[in-house]
Protein backbone atom coordinates (compact mmCIF):
# COMPACT_ATOMS: atom_id res chain seq x y z
CA UNK A 1 0.00 0.00 0.00
CA UNK A 2 1.35 3.18 -1.13
CA UNK A 3 1.35 6.52 1.71
CA UNK A 4 0.91 9.54 -0.48
CA UNK A 5 3.88 11.67 0.17
CA UNK A 6 2.53 14.74 1.66
CA UNK A 7 3.68 17.79 -0.51
CA UNK A 8 1.79 20.48 0.88
CA UNK A 9 3.07 22.62 3.15
CA UNK A 10 0.45 25.10 5.12
CA UNK A 11 0.94 28.65 4.24
CA UNK A 12 1.56 30.85 7.32
CA UNK A 13 -1.51 31.91 8.96
CA UNK A 14 -0.75 35.97 10.17
CA UNK A 15 -0.48 37.23 6.77
CA UNK A 16 -2.78 39.24 7.03
CA UNK A 17 -1.37 42.80 5.53
CA UNK A 18 -3.15 43.59 2.90
CA UNK A 19 -1.37 42.51 -0.88
CA UNK A 20 -3.93 44.21 -2.82
CA UNK A 21 -4.28 48.44 -3.65
CA UNK A 22 -7.53 48.80 -3.68
CA UNK A 23 -7.94 51.92 -6.44
CA UNK A 24 -12.06 52.43 -6.02
CA UNK A 25 -12.13 52.97 -2.40
CA UNK A 26 -8.60 54.91 -2.49
CA UNK A 27 -11.05 57.32 -5.31
CA UNK A 28 -13.62 57.59 -3.58
CA UNK A 29 -12.49 58.23 -0.29
CA UNK A 30 -10.22 60.67 -2.22
CA UNK A 31 -13.50 62.34 -3.73
CA UNK A 32 -15.12 62.91 -0.64
CA UNK A 33 -12.45 64.73 1.34
CA UNK A 34 -11.54 66.80 -1.55
CA UNK A 35 -15.24 67.58 -1.54
CA UNK A 36 -15.50 68.19 2.50
CA UNK A 37 -11.80 70.65 2.40
CA UNK A 38 -13.72 72.38 -0.43
CA UNK A 39 -16.18 73.66 1.87
CA UNK A 40 -14.06 74.91 4.26
CA UNK A 41 -11.52 76.28 1.38
CA UNK A 42 -15.08 77.89 -0.11
CA UNK A 43 -15.94 78.79 3.66
CA UNK A 44 -12.52 80.58 4.48
CA UNK A 45 -12.26 82.33 1.06
CA UNK A 46 -15.56 84.25 1.67
CA UNK A 47 -14.78 85.19 5.52
CA UNK A 48 -11.09 85.62 4.48
CA UNK A 49 -12.40 88.05 1.25
CA UNK A 50 -14.19 90.09 4.39
CA UNK A 51 -12.10 90.33 6.72
CA UNK A 52 -8.80 91.58 4.51
CA UNK A 53 -11.04 94.45 3.27
CA UNK A 54 -12.47 95.49 5.89
CA UNK A 55 -10.48 94.87 9.14
CA UNK A 56 -8.29 97.99 8.77
CA UNK A 57 -11.86 100.26 9.43
CA UNK A 58 -13.23 97.57 12.18
CA UNK A 59 -12.84 99.75 15.02
CA UNK A 60 -14.30 100.60 18.47
CA UNK A 61 -15.51 103.73 17.26
CA UNK A 62 -17.11 102.05 14.43
CA UNK A 63 -19.04 99.57 16.24
CA UNK A 64 -20.35 102.48 18.75
CA UNK A 65 -20.44 105.20 16.50
CA UNK A 66 -23.45 107.33 15.27
CA UNK A 67 -24.62 107.32 12.38
CA UNK A 68 -25.75 110.77 12.26
CA UNK A 69 -22.41 112.02 11.08
CA UNK A 70 -21.18 110.90 7.67
CA UNK A 71 -22.42 107.53 7.37
CA UNK A 72 -20.42 107.44 3.92
CA UNK A 73 -17.26 108.50 5.24
CA UNK A 74 -14.92 105.30 6.61
CA UNK A 75 -13.19 108.01 9.58
CA UNK A 76 -16.86 109.20 11.04
CA UNK A 77 -19.10 106.22 10.34
CA UNK A 78 -20.50 104.27 12.64
CA UNK A 79 -22.84 101.42 12.82
CA UNK A 80 -24.09 101.28 16.62
CA UNK A 81 -27.68 101.99 15.56
CA UNK A 82 -27.61 99.45 12.94
CA UNK A 83 -26.23 96.99 15.62
CA UNK A 84 -29.15 97.52 18.33
CA UNK A 85 -31.69 97.19 15.24
CA UNK A 86 -30.95 94.11 14.22
CA UNK A 87 -30.22 92.86 17.46
CA UNK A 88 -33.82 93.87 18.55
CA UNK A 89 -35.51 92.94 15.58
CA UNK A 90 -33.81 88.99 15.62
CA UNK A 91 -34.91 89.17 19.54
CA UNK A 92 -38.40 89.83 19.06
CA UNK A 93 -38.63 87.38 16.46
CA UNK A 94 -37.29 84.41 18.79
CA UNK A 95 -39.58 85.64 21.09
CA UNK A 96 -42.88 85.59 18.35
CA UNK A 97 -41.84 82.64 16.40
CA UNK A 98 -40.51 79.91 19.62
CA UNK A 99 -43.77 79.53 21.25
CA UNK A 100 -45.86 79.34 18.19
CA UNK A 101 -43.49 77.10 16.17
CA UNK A 102 -43.63 74.42 19.55
CA UNK A 103 -47.18 74.85 19.92
CA UNK A 104 -48.31 73.84 16.56
CA UNK A 105 -45.53 71.13 16.72
CA UNK A 106 -46.91 70.11 19.68
CA UNK A 107 -49.96 69.83 18.50
CA UNK A 108 -49.24 68.17 15.24
CA UNK A 109 -47.19 65.17 16.93
CA UNK A 110 -49.03 65.11 20.10
CA UNK A 111 -52.56 65.76 19.78
CA UNK A 112 -53.67 65.47 16.62
CA UNK A 113 -54.54 62.22 14.47
CA UNK A 114 -51.73 61.20 12.30
CA UNK A 115 -53.54 60.57 9.06
CA UNK A 116 -56.47 62.93 9.52
CA UNK A 117 -56.75 65.00 7.05
CA UNK A 118 -56.24 68.70 8.65
CA UNK A 119 -52.68 67.17 9.86
CA UNK A 120 -51.80 66.45 5.87
CA UNK A 121 -53.21 70.16 5.02
CA UNK A 122 -50.94 71.83 8.12
CA UNK A 123 -47.76 69.74 7.09
CA UNK A 124 -48.27 70.57 2.97
CA UNK A 125 -49.05 74.65 4.42
CA UNK A 126 -45.36 74.33 6.50
CA UNK A 127 -43.40 72.43 3.76
CA UNK A 128 -45.01 75.51 1.28
CA UNK A 129 -44.65 78.28 3.66
CA UNK A 130 -40.57 77.44 3.86
CA UNK A 131 -40.50 77.60 0.08
CA UNK A 132 -41.50 80.95 -0.51
CA UNK A 133 -38.75 83.45 -1.36
CA UNK A 134 -38.28 86.09 1.28
CA UNK A 135 -39.17 88.98 -0.24
CA UNK A 136 -42.94 87.46 -0.84
CA UNK A 137 -42.66 87.59 2.51
CA UNK A 138 -41.91 91.05 2.78
CA UNK A 139 -44.54 91.97 0.49
CA UNK A 140 -47.21 90.37 3.05
CA UNK A 141 -45.53 91.62 5.97
CA UNK A 142 -45.75 95.10 4.53
CA UNK A 143 -49.34 94.42 3.35
CA UNK A 144 -51.15 92.74 6.08
CA UNK A 145 -49.00 93.80 9.31
CA UNK A 146 -48.30 97.50 8.20
CA UNK A 147 -51.33 97.99 6.09
CA UNK A 148 -54.03 96.13 7.36
CA UNK A 149 -53.46 95.67 11.31
CA UNK A 150 -51.04 98.95 11.68
CA UNK A 151 -53.67 101.35 10.23
CA UNK A 152 -56.75 99.83 11.78
CA UNK A 153 -54.68 100.25 15.05
CA UNK A 154 -54.35 103.71 14.34
CA UNK A 155 -57.89 104.09 13.45
CA UNK A 156 -58.59 102.45 16.73
CA UNK A 157 -55.90 103.83 19.22
CA UNK A 158 -55.04 107.04 17.98
CA UNK A 159 -57.79 108.52 15.57
CA UNK A 160 -56.44 112.17 15.97
CA UNK A 161 -53.14 111.75 15.31
CA UNK A 162 -51.25 112.98 12.45
CA UNK A 163 -48.85 110.56 11.70
CA UNK A 164 -49.05 107.02 11.78
CA UNK A 165 -47.75 105.60 14.81
CA UNK A 166 -48.61 101.75 14.06
CA UNK A 167 -49.66 102.24 9.89
CA UNK A 168 -45.63 102.65 9.00
CA UNK A 169 -42.53 100.68 9.31
CA UNK A 170 -41.71 99.64 13.02
CA UNK A 171 -39.83 97.16 14.71
CA UNK A 172 -42.67 94.50 16.01
CA UNK A 173 -43.71 94.56 11.72
CA UNK A 174 -40.48 93.18 10.63
CA UNK A 175 -40.35 90.76 13.77
CA UNK A 176 -43.61 89.68 12.96
CA UNK A 177 -42.63 89.15 9.52
CA UNK A 178 -39.46 87.17 10.29
CA UNK A 179 -41.21 85.09 12.64
CA UNK A 180 -43.73 83.83 10.30
CA UNK A 181 -40.84 83.09 7.82
CA UNK A 182 -38.49 81.33 10.01
CA UNK A 183 -41.63 79.24 11.49
CA UNK A 184 -41.17 76.15 9.26
CA UNK A 185 -37.68 75.92 10.71
CA UNK A 186 -38.77 75.80 14.16
CA UNK A 187 -41.71 73.38 13.77
CA UNK A 188 -39.75 70.93 12.09
CA UNK A 189 -36.89 70.94 14.68
CA UNK A 190 -39.22 70.92 17.34
CA UNK A 191 -41.55 68.04 15.58
CA UNK A 192 -37.98 66.17 15.07
CA UNK A 193 -37.26 66.44 18.92
CA UNK A 194 -40.38 65.10 20.11
CA UNK A 195 -40.81 62.33 18.32
CA UNK A 196 -37.20 61.07 19.37
CA UNK A 197 -38.94 60.72 22.72
CA UNK A 198 -39.35 56.97 23.12
CA UNK A 199 -42.92 56.78 23.72
CA UNK A 200 -42.66 54.59 26.47
CA UNK A 201 -41.94 57.51 29.13
CA UNK A 202 -45.79 59.41 27.52
CA UNK A 203 -47.30 55.83 28.12
CA UNK A 204 -45.39 55.22 32.12
CA UNK A 205 -46.85 58.46 32.41
CA UNK A 206 -50.81 58.33 31.12
CA UNK A 207 -50.42 55.27 33.36
CA UNK A 208 -49.75 57.15 36.62
CA UNK A 209 -52.59 59.20 36.29
CA UNK A 210 -51.68 61.82 34.03
CA UNK A 211 -53.38 63.90 31.87
CA UNK A 212 -52.49 64.71 28.31
CA UNK A 213 -51.40 68.09 29.35
CA UNK A 214 -49.57 67.27 32.38
CA UNK A 215 -47.80 64.21 30.24
CA UNK A 216 -46.37 66.76 27.58
CA UNK A 217 -45.90 69.64 29.95
CA UNK A 218 -43.47 67.64 32.68
CA UNK A 219 -42.09 65.00 30.88
CA UNK A 220 -42.64 65.64 26.78
CA UNK A 221 -41.25 69.28 26.54
CA UNK A 222 -38.62 69.71 28.97
CA UNK A 223 -36.61 66.25 26.94
CA UNK A 224 -37.05 68.30 23.98
CA UNK A 225 -36.02 70.96 25.07
CA UNK A 226 -32.32 70.63 23.58
CA UNK A 227 -34.20 69.99 19.86
CA UNK A 228 -36.35 73.22 20.31
CA UNK A 229 -32.95 75.29 20.56
CA UNK A 230 -31.68 73.34 18.03
CA UNK A 231 -34.81 75.32 16.01
CA UNK A 232 -33.97 78.36 17.73
CA UNK A 233 -30.64 78.41 16.64
CA UNK A 234 -31.67 77.71 12.74
CA UNK A 235 -34.38 80.21 12.96
CA UNK A 236 -31.84 82.97 14.13
CA UNK A 237 -29.19 82.14 11.65
CA UNK A 238 -31.75 82.24 8.51
CA UNK A 239 -32.94 85.65 9.93
CA UNK A 240 -30.15 87.63 10.98
CA UNK A 241 -28.62 88.11 7.14
CA UNK A 242 -32.50 88.71 5.59
CA UNK A 243 -32.86 91.96 3.99
CA UNK A 244 -36.05 91.38 1.90
CA UNK A 245 -38.72 90.67 4.63
CA UNK A 246 -37.81 93.76 6.61
CA UNK A 247 -37.66 96.06 3.30
CA UNK A 248 -40.93 97.26 3.37
CA UNK A 249 -41.92 96.44 7.37
CA UNK A 250 -39.73 98.24 9.27
CA UNK A 251 -35.77 98.88 8.20
CA UNK A 252 -35.43 102.37 6.76
CA UNK A 253 -32.02 103.90 5.13
CA UNK A 254 -31.43 106.74 8.28
CA UNK A 255 -33.48 107.05 11.98
CA UNK A 256 -31.84 109.45 14.26
CA UNK A 257 -32.14 107.66 17.08
CA UNK A 258 -31.80 104.27 18.42
CA UNK A 259 -35.00 101.65 18.30
CA UNK A 260 -36.75 102.59 21.58
CA UNK A 261 -40.17 101.34 20.79
CA UNK A 262 -41.78 98.47 19.15
CA UNK A 263 -43.20 101.34 17.16
CA UNK A 264 -39.67 102.53 15.67
CA UNK A 265 -38.44 102.22 12.72
CA UNK A 266 -34.88 100.89 12.86
CA UNK A 267 -31.42 100.74 10.98
CA UNK A 268 -30.34 96.95 9.76
CA UNK A 269 -26.34 96.20 9.38
CA UNK A 270 -28.10 93.85 5.97
CA UNK A 271 -29.88 96.55 4.61
CA UNK A 272 -27.28 99.03 5.42
CA UNK A 273 -24.48 97.25 2.69
CA UNK A 274 -27.17 97.54 0.35
CA UNK A 275 -27.72 101.44 1.20
CA UNK A 276 -23.50 101.96 1.00
CA UNK A 277 -23.36 100.41 -2.29
CA UNK A 278 -26.43 102.17 -3.91
CA UNK A 279 -26.74 105.70 -2.33
CA UNK A 280 -22.86 106.45 -1.70
CA UNK A 281 -21.61 109.57 -3.36
CA UNK A 282 -18.33 108.22 -3.39
CA UNK A 283 -18.69 103.88 -4.13
CA UNK A 284 -14.23 104.01 -3.70
CA UNK A 285 -14.25 105.67 -0.52
CA UNK A 286 -16.87 103.87 1.17
CA UNK A 287 -16.08 100.19 -0.07
CA UNK A 288 -14.10 99.16 2.58
CA UNK A 289 -16.85 100.14 4.89
CA UNK A 290 -19.38 97.31 3.13
CA UNK A 291 -16.78 95.09 4.16
CA UNK A 292 -16.77 96.30 7.61
CA UNK A 293 -20.57 96.48 8.26
CA UNK A 294 -20.58 92.85 6.77
CA UNK A 295 -17.59 91.70 9.53
CA UNK A 296 -20.17 93.33 12.29
CA UNK A 297 -22.78 91.61 11.29
CA UNK A 298 -21.39 88.11 10.85
CA UNK A 299 -19.82 88.83 14.31
CA UNK A 300 -23.48 89.56 15.38
CA UNK A 301 -24.77 86.48 14.34
CA UNK A 302 -21.90 84.76 15.57
CA UNK A 303 -22.41 85.79 18.84
CA UNK A 304 -26.24 85.06 18.83
CA UNK A 305 -25.78 81.81 17.95
CA UNK A 306 -22.77 81.10 20.23
CA UNK A 307 -24.91 82.17 23.29
CA UNK A 308 -27.70 79.95 21.90
CA UNK A 309 -25.43 77.39 21.96
CA UNK A 310 -24.24 77.51 25.19
CA UNK A 311 -27.85 78.05 26.59
CA UNK A 312 -28.67 74.60 24.40
CA UNK A 313 -25.46 72.89 25.75
CA UNK A 314 -26.55 73.38 29.06
CA UNK A 315 -29.49 72.06 29.34
CA UNK A 316 -28.17 69.05 27.24
CA UNK A 317 -25.58 68.78 29.96
CA UNK A 318 -27.97 68.80 32.75
CA UNK A 319 -30.81 66.00 30.44
CA UNK A 320 -27.26 63.99 29.53
CA UNK A 321 -26.62 64.09 33.80
CA UNK A 322 -29.88 61.67 34.19
CA UNK A 323 -29.42 59.78 31.59
CA UNK B 1 -43.91 19.02 35.39
CA UNK B 2 -46.10 21.52 35.99
CA UNK B 3 -46.93 19.78 39.33
CA UNK B 4 -43.77 20.64 41.26
CA UNK B 5 -43.86 24.19 40.35
CA UNK B 6 -48.01 24.79 41.39
CA UNK B 7 -48.02 25.89 44.63
CA UNK B 8 -50.36 23.08 46.86
CA UNK B 9 -52.01 25.69 48.84
CA UNK B 10 -55.56 26.61 47.58
CA UNK B 11 -56.02 29.25 45.22
CA UNK B 12 -58.22 32.06 48.04
CA UNK B 13 -61.40 32.45 46.68
CA UNK B 14 -62.02 36.60 47.93
CA UNK B 15 -64.61 38.70 46.09
CA UNK B 16 -64.82 39.18 43.15
CA UNK B 17 -64.06 42.88 41.86
CA UNK B 18 -63.08 42.42 37.99
CA UNK B 19 -66.12 41.65 35.88
CA UNK B 20 -65.24 41.45 32.31
CA UNK B 21 -68.34 40.52 30.33
CA UNK B 22 -68.48 39.85 26.65
CA UNK B 23 -65.85 42.45 25.86
CA UNK B 24 -64.46 42.16 22.11
CA UNK B 25 -61.78 44.66 20.71
CA UNK B 26 -61.44 45.66 17.50
CA UNK B 27 -58.30 47.38 15.89
CA UNK B 28 -59.86 49.02 12.91
CA UNK B 29 -62.17 45.71 11.43
CA UNK B 30 -59.76 43.09 12.68
CA UNK B 31 -61.22 41.93 15.79
CA UNK B 32 -58.45 41.23 18.34
CA UNK B 33 -60.79 40.00 21.51
CA UNK B 34 -64.11 37.69 20.96
CA UNK B 35 -66.50 38.17 23.68
CA UNK B 36 -63.90 37.77 26.93
CA UNK B 37 -66.23 36.90 29.65
CA UNK B 38 -63.78 37.27 33.12
CA UNK B 39 -64.13 37.80 36.46
CA UNK B 40 -61.05 38.28 38.26
CA UNK B 41 -60.72 38.48 42.23
CA UNK B 42 -59.49 40.99 44.58
CA UNK B 43 -55.78 40.32 46.44
CA UNK B 44 -54.82 37.31 44.00
CA UNK B 45 -52.65 36.80 41.43
CA UNK B 46 -54.51 35.82 38.19
CA UNK B 47 -52.01 35.32 35.14
CA UNK B 48 -52.66 35.76 31.55
CA UNK B 49 -51.05 33.08 29.47
CA UNK B 50 -51.37 32.24 25.83
CA UNK B 51 -49.25 31.97 22.49
CA UNK B 52 -47.86 35.52 21.11
CA UNK B 53 -51.05 37.70 19.58
CA UNK B 54 -53.53 35.28 21.46
CA UNK B 55 -54.73 39.19 22.95
CA UNK B 56 -53.58 38.58 26.54
CA UNK B 57 -51.76 42.15 26.27
CA UNK B 58 -54.49 43.59 24.88
CA UNK B 59 -57.28 42.93 27.32
CA UNK B 60 -54.83 43.74 30.18
CA UNK B 61 -54.59 46.83 28.87
CA UNK B 62 -58.37 47.38 28.63
CA UNK B 63 -58.56 47.47 32.63
CA UNK B 64 -57.04 50.87 32.61
CA UNK B 65 -57.96 52.11 29.15
CA UNK B 66 -54.55 52.15 27.66
CA UNK B 67 -56.43 51.08 24.23
CA UNK B 68 -57.89 54.58 24.27
CA UNK B 69 -54.46 55.80 23.22
CA UNK B 70 -54.03 53.72 20.28
CA UNK B 71 -56.34 55.18 17.12
CA UNK B 72 -59.05 53.08 15.51
CA UNK B 73 -59.69 50.75 18.01
CA UNK B 74 -63.88 50.02 19.49
CA UNK B 75 -64.65 48.12 22.42
CA UNK B 76 -67.96 46.43 22.75
CA UNK B 77 -69.08 44.79 25.87
CA UNK B 78 -68.42 45.73 29.45
CA UNK B 79 -66.23 45.34 31.65
CA UNK B 80 -66.37 46.68 35.48
CA UNK B 81 -64.00 47.40 38.19
CA UNK B 82 -66.06 47.68 41.99
CA UNK B 83 -69.05 47.73 40.56
CA UNK B 84 -68.60 50.75 37.95
CA UNK B 85 -68.43 49.82 33.96
CA UNK B 86 -64.81 51.91 33.16
CA UNK B 87 -66.06 52.52 30.23
CA UNK B 88 -69.33 54.12 30.96
CA UNK B 89 -69.59 57.89 29.86
CA UNK B 90 -69.34 59.07 32.86
CA UNK B 91 -66.22 57.72 33.95
CA UNK B 92 -62.51 60.07 34.67
CA UNK B 93 -60.02 58.00 33.01
CA UNK B 94 -57.25 60.03 35.36
CA UNK B 95 -59.35 58.61 38.64
CA UNK B 96 -59.13 55.18 36.45
CA UNK B 97 -55.64 55.20 35.99
CA UNK B 98 -54.78 56.10 40.31
CA UNK B 99 -56.72 53.12 41.04
CA UNK B 100 -55.24 50.91 38.18
CA UNK B 101 -51.96 50.64 38.15
CA UNK B 102 -49.66 49.53 35.42
CA UNK B 103 -45.78 47.85 34.89
CA UNK B 104 -44.57 47.13 31.16
CA UNK B 105 -42.65 45.13 29.53
CA UNK B 106 -39.93 47.57 28.99
CA UNK B 107 -38.98 49.14 31.94
CA UNK B 108 -39.18 53.42 31.69
CA UNK B 109 -38.26 55.14 34.12
CA UNK B 110 -38.45 59.01 33.47
CA UNK B 111 -35.06 60.76 32.72
CA UNK B 112 -34.82 62.08 36.32
CA UNK B 113 -34.06 61.43 39.86
CA UNK B 114 -34.93 57.97 41.70
CA UNK B 115 -36.80 60.33 44.25
CA UNK B 116 -38.52 62.33 41.66
CA UNK B 117 -39.50 58.98 39.43
CA UNK B 118 -41.63 58.64 42.20
CA UNK B 119 -42.64 62.36 43.26
CA UNK B 120 -43.60 62.83 40.00
CA UNK B 121 -47.01 61.26 40.19
CA UNK B 122 -47.60 62.53 43.62
CA UNK B 123 -47.29 65.63 42.71
CA UNK B 124 -49.53 65.17 40.09
CA UNK B 125 -52.15 63.90 42.66
CA UNK B 126 -51.81 67.09 44.97
CA UNK B 127 -49.03 65.61 47.66
CA UNK B 128 -46.87 68.83 48.43
CA UNK B 129 -45.23 68.33 51.64
CA UNK B 130 -41.70 67.43 51.75
CA UNK B 131 -42.17 64.95 54.57
CA UNK B 132 -45.23 63.33 52.56
CA UNK B 133 -43.30 62.75 49.72
CA UNK B 134 -39.84 61.49 51.52
CA UNK B 135 -42.69 58.83 53.62
CA UNK B 136 -43.73 58.03 50.53
CA UNK B 137 -40.80 57.16 48.46
CA UNK B 138 -39.43 55.29 51.17
CA UNK B 139 -42.37 53.06 51.40
CA UNK B 140 -42.85 52.70 47.94
CA UNK B 141 -39.08 51.69 47.45
CA UNK B 142 -39.54 49.17 50.13
CA UNK B 143 -42.21 47.73 48.88
CA UNK B 144 -40.30 47.40 45.67
CA UNK B 145 -37.59 45.56 47.76
CA UNK B 146 -35.10 48.42 46.20
CA UNK B 147 -34.74 50.80 49.31
CA UNK B 148 -31.72 49.14 50.52
CA UNK B 149 -30.08 49.37 47.49
CA UNK B 150 -30.80 52.92 46.53
CA UNK B 151 -31.43 55.06 49.50
CA UNK B 152 -28.03 56.72 49.50
CA UNK B 153 -28.43 57.78 45.57
CA UNK B 154 -32.21 58.85 45.78
CA UNK B 155 -31.32 61.92 43.57
CA UNK B 156 -29.52 60.18 41.21
CA UNK B 157 -30.73 59.22 37.40
CA UNK B 158 -32.97 56.54 37.49
CA UNK B 159 -31.26 55.36 34.41
CA UNK B 160 -28.34 55.08 35.88
CA UNK B 161 -30.08 51.91 37.71
CA UNK B 162 -29.44 48.47 36.63
CA UNK B 163 -32.63 46.54 33.78
CA UNK B 164 -34.04 44.70 37.48
CA UNK B 165 -33.35 47.25 39.35
CA UNK B 166 -35.33 49.85 36.72
CA UNK B 167 -38.33 47.62 36.56
CA UNK B 168 -38.60 47.51 40.13
CA UNK B 169 -38.20 51.32 40.38
CA UNK B 170 -41.19 51.21 37.96
CA UNK B 171 -42.98 48.63 40.31
CA UNK B 172 -42.39 51.52 43.10
CA UNK B 173 -43.42 53.88 41.14
CA UNK B 174 -46.59 52.15 40.13
CA UNK B 175 -47.38 51.33 44.02
CA UNK B 176 -46.74 54.65 45.10
CA UNK B 177 -49.95 55.72 44.38
CA UNK B 178 -51.55 53.03 46.36
CA UNK B 179 -53.56 51.65 43.61
CA UNK B 180 -56.25 48.99 44.13
CA UNK B 181 -55.29 46.98 41.22
CA UNK B 182 -51.85 46.20 39.55
CA UNK B 183 -51.49 45.39 36.17
CA UNK B 184 -48.00 43.94 35.09
CA UNK B 185 -47.27 43.38 31.03
CA UNK B 186 -44.42 40.44 30.77
CA UNK B 187 -42.40 42.85 33.39
CA UNK B 188 -39.69 40.17 33.60
CA UNK B 189 -39.21 39.14 29.95
CA UNK B 190 -36.37 41.59 29.43
CA UNK B 191 -34.64 40.31 32.86
CA UNK B 192 -31.86 37.82 33.65
CA UNK B 193 -33.11 35.05 35.86
CA UNK B 194 -31.68 36.16 39.14
CA UNK B 195 -33.39 39.56 38.48
CA UNK B 196 -36.99 37.79 37.37
CA UNK B 197 -36.52 35.70 40.67
CA UNK B 198 -36.68 39.19 42.44
CA UNK B 199 -39.63 40.25 40.51
CA UNK B 200 -41.62 37.31 41.10
CA UNK B 201 -40.56 37.37 44.75
CA UNK B 202 -42.04 40.81 44.72
CA UNK B 203 -45.23 39.89 42.94
CA UNK B 204 -46.01 37.54 45.96
CA UNK B 205 -44.95 39.86 48.17
CA UNK B 206 -47.24 42.53 46.91
CA UNK B 207 -50.64 40.85 46.59
CA UNK B 208 -50.98 41.29 50.35
CA UNK B 209 -51.88 44.22 49.42
CA UNK B 210 -53.01 44.46 45.67
CA UNK B 211 -54.92 42.61 43.01
CA UNK B 212 -52.32 41.52 40.39
CA UNK B 213 -52.80 40.54 36.74
CA UNK B 214 -49.69 39.72 34.95
CA UNK B 215 -49.12 38.37 31.65
CA UNK B 216 -46.44 36.37 31.11
CA UNK B 217 -45.56 34.28 28.20
CA UNK B 218 -43.15 31.92 30.78
CA UNK B 219 -45.69 29.40 32.09
CA UNK B 220 -43.10 28.27 34.64
CA UNK B 221 -43.96 32.16 35.81
CA UNK B 222 -47.31 31.49 35.70
CA UNK B 223 -47.26 28.95 37.46
CA UNK B 224 -44.62 29.96 40.46
CA UNK B 225 -46.14 33.20 40.55
CA UNK B 226 -50.51 32.92 40.01
CA UNK B 227 -53.33 32.06 42.01
CA UNK B 228 -55.54 31.67 39.24
CA UNK B 229 -54.69 31.41 35.46
CA UNK B 230 -56.30 32.66 32.12
CA UNK B 231 -55.32 30.80 29.11
CA UNK B 232 -56.28 32.47 25.80
CA UNK B 233 -55.70 31.80 22.12
CA UNK B 234 -56.22 33.68 19.14
CA UNK B 235 -58.19 36.01 21.14
CA UNK B 236 -60.60 34.02 22.79
CA UNK B 237 -60.67 33.27 27.09
CA UNK B 238 -59.96 28.92 26.22
CA UNK B 239 -59.73 28.48 30.22
CA UNK B 240 -59.92 30.12 33.41
CA UNK B 241 -59.72 28.31 36.38
CA UNK B 242 -57.15 27.89 39.40
CA UNK B 243 -53.47 27.50 38.36
CA UNK B 244 -53.19 24.55 40.07
CA UNK B 245 -55.99 23.06 38.06
CA UNK B 246 -55.08 24.38 34.68
CA UNK B 247 -51.38 23.56 34.94
CA UNK B 248 -52.46 19.66 36.39
CA UNK B 249 -55.76 18.87 35.09
CA UNK B 250 -56.59 21.18 32.18
CA UNK B 251 -59.89 20.91 31.02
CA UNK B 252 -59.18 21.57 27.32
CA UNK B 253 -57.24 20.02 25.05
CA UNK B 254 -55.82 22.88 23.62
CA UNK B 255 -55.03 24.52 27.12
CA UNK B 256 -53.27 21.04 28.01
CA UNK B 257 -51.28 21.16 24.61
CA UNK B 258 -49.54 24.89 25.50
CA UNK B 259 -48.85 24.25 29.33
CA UNK B 260 -46.93 21.21 28.25
CA UNK B 261 -45.07 22.73 25.82
CA UNK B 262 -46.74 21.49 22.63
CA UNK B 263 -47.45 24.37 20.85
CA UNK B 264 -47.00 28.48 21.34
Amino acid sequence: MQTIPNTHTPEPVAHFHRSRFDAWSFLFTGVTGACTYLIIAILLLILGNIVLNGYSHFSWRFLTGGADRGMYDPETAGVLPMIVGTASRIILMTIFVIPVGVITALYMTEYAHSTSLGIRIIRGAVANLAGVPSIVFGLFGWGFFLNFIGTHMDQLLHPEAAKAVWGKPALIWASLTLAVMTLPVVIVATEEALKSIPHGLREASLALGATKLQTVLRIVLPQAMPGILTGGILAISRAAGEVAPILFTGAVSFYPDLPKALTDPFMDLGYHVFILSTQSPNIEQTRPLLYATVMALLLLTFLLNVMAILVRAQMRRKLRALQ
Amino acid sequence: MADDLVSSSVAPQTQEIIHINDLSLYYGAARALVDISLKIRENVVTAFIGPSGCGKSTLLRCLNRMNDLIDNVRIDGSCEIGGHNIYGSEVDVIELRKRVGMVFQKSNPFPKSIYENIAFALRLHGMTKKSDLDATVERSLRQAALWEEVKDRLHSSGLGLSGGQQQRLCIARAVAIQPEILLMDEPASALDPLATAKIEELVLDLKKDYTIVIVTHNMQQAARVSDYTAFFYLGKLVEFNTTRKVFTNPSHKQTEDYVTGRFG
